[in-house]
């Protein structure tokens, strides 16, 4: 790792004065001047380890008192601020009351160890896992460079739809569930301005800038996560497939969250990660299951339409049948 | 090859001096005069604004019970200061990245990755390594548990391993193999010992009971 230099910084204001790129700006710009923010630091560690970027100063925000701390409500639903760990996620009761889909992905994202150091913050704005951007040695479309290495290149873990530009899929697995439930990001920046941006504009697809996955910019920090309150038909699940049960990357995951009247759904929302760039939602599936009942036939169906406009490439149509079945399993788990 | 086989004893480093022991001297020199460096610009640094580093920053906390103070540059894991400044290295560094938590440790009470923590982020914590972890000459119930049932091949994970599985039991002293499976899966092990390490946990909560 190269030499940095340490601020520990007491409130926000502090961070987003001194910072003066984020992770992404770093990779793309240079990072010989930089500042970059670190919460959990698991992910900025990663990049300095890996030597993709060589910041020159550290701020550490994990000083911040405050920027952590659940509070649910009935009406007003759940916070969850920035720097809460995953581990505090995963053991609140509210949560996992509330919000079963969301307690099944966190419980299942990276490692306990992991998920003790963590924030749910670096967790949504961590950049891709693709082996190509990960690597020096690949100056990859994401990474400022021509080519994308993947597309004819080892693409085992690829995603299977929108991946004309850039193929790589997003590594939050909490982002799969944080988007079924509508949650929202709250984002701070210099001078104390806050704007709400709705998960689904908060993930940036490759082909509208390739240079980022989020439309965090410097001197924006993410202060906290809000989800909508559910009413009490709504039902939830969540999978996550891996090439290992103890642990993994997802090959494929979904998170379900449906609105039931007696039997029949009046809402659905069908949340798939690592099969895009960014985590989508299936329309085609949302709107088939719309106003049917679930069971064996019509799960697999959605199942069916989730994956209808998928394009998968060499090495990864496999997933094709992985998100089908999931999409089927959580679907009937769900009620 | 043949020649590094035939190579008479005498030419390992004498008794009382380890291979790594003698490696730390022979770099003497050299450390010495990064921290003394590090001393003169940390101190004017933090005359113009609270920044700490790039070099060598004074931190104090508890590893296994005693205060210790420690120069680290910000860079410097937590790891590599439990390794290289306080010379414990029973915390082993595998893949260094968090991926197979054979460098657990305890930090503040939870098991963490002490490849992927800055020592920066353990100043004034509380830090328990596997050195820690026997009381006085008893050995924790877990490391027991892992001799009695064989639960070591290789060793590397070891030390990772039992951390967890003892964290674990402190804190749910009626763990069951669901709660030892869902508490290990982070902890790799190449030469596949979870069978072992999972009647390991097993037999250690029934010892702790009856402690």
């Amino acid at each position: 790792m190269n030499k940095f230099k340490w601020f520990n910084a007491q409130n926000i204001e502090e961070a987003l004065e001194r910072t003066n790129a984020t992770v992404s700006d770093a990779i793309n710009r240079g990072s010989a001047d930089s500042a970059i923010i670190k919460s959990g630091g698991i992910e900025l560690l990663d990049f300095i380890k890996e030597g993709i970027i060589e910041p020159a100063e550290i701020i550490n925000i994990k000083s911040i008192p405050g920027l952590e701390g659940i509070a649910f409500d009935r009406t007003a639903g759940l916070r969850i601020g920035a720097n809460t760990t995953l581990a505090d996620i995963e053991n609140n009761g509210d949560i996992k009351l509330q919000y079963l889909a969301l307690h099944q992905a966190v419980s299942k994202a990276a490692t306990p160890q992991l998920r003790n150091v963590s924030t749910l913050g670096g967790n949504i704005a961590q950049r891709t896992r693709c082996w190509y951007f990960r690597s020096i040695d690949h100056p990859c479309f994401r990474k400022g460079g021509t080519t994308c290495f993947a597309q004819n290149g080892e693409n085992q873990m690829h995603a299977i739809m929108n991946n004309g530009t850039c193929c790589s899929v997003h590594a939050s697995s909490v982002a799969t569930a944080l988007l079924a439930y509508g949650a929202t990001v709250e984002i701070t920046s210099r001078g104390g301005q806050k704007k709400d941006v709705s998960i689904d504009d908060f993930f940036v697809n490759p082909f509208t800038d390739i240079r980022r996955e989020s439309v965090l910019r410097r001197g924006e920090i993410i202060t906290a996560v809000n989800i909508p309150a559910q009413g009490k038909n709504v039902k939830s699940w969540y999978i996550k497939q891996g090439e290992r049960a103890s642990f993994d990357w997802a090959l494929a995951d979904v998170a379900v969250v449906v609105e039931l009247s007696g039997k029949r759904v009046r809402k659905a929302a069908i949340a798939m990660g690592a099969a895009s760039p960014v985590p989508v939602r299936s329309k085609a599936a949302e709107e088939f299951i719309t106003g049917k009942d679930i069971n064996a036939t019509t799960a697999a169906e959605a199942g069916q339409k989730a994956m209808e406009n998928a394009t998968p490439l060499a090495k990864n149509g496999y997933k094709v049948d992985l998100f089908k079945t999931i999409v089927k399993r959580a679907l009937l788990e769900s009620v | 090859m043949q020649d590094d086989h035939q190579k008479p004893r005498q030419e390992l480093p004498k008794k009382g001096l380890s291979r790594r022991g003698f490696l730390k001297g022979a770099g003497l020199t050299t450390a010495g005069t990064v921290i003394l460096q590090g001393g003169i610009l940390g101190a004017e640094a933090a005359a113009v604004d609270k920044t700490l580093g790039p070099d060598a920053v004074t931190i104090q906390l508890k590893v296994n019970g005693i205060q210790r103070k420690i120069a680290v540059e910000p860079r410097i894991t937590l790891a590599d200061a439990l390794r290289d400044k306080l010379n414990l290295t029973g915390t082993k560094v595998v893949c260094d990245r968090g991926s197979c938590c054979a460098c657990t440790v305890w930090l503040n009470g939870k098991p963490v990755n002490s490849c992927m923590t800055l020592a920066m982020d353990a100043t004034d914590a509380e830090v328990v390594t596997i050195e820690g972890l026997a009381q006085e000459d008893k050995l924790h119930p877990v490391q027991e548990a892992f001799i009695d049932h064989d639960a070591t091949m290789c060793g590397f994970c070891t030390p990772g391993m039992v951390m967890t599985t003892a964290h674990l039991l402190e804190n749910k002293p009626n763990a069951n193999l669901d709660d030892i499976k869902h508490a290990i899966r982070g902890n790799a092990c190449r030469c596949g010992t979870h069978p072992k390490v999972f009647d390991a946990a097993l037999a250690a909560v029934q010892k702790m009971k009856k402690s």
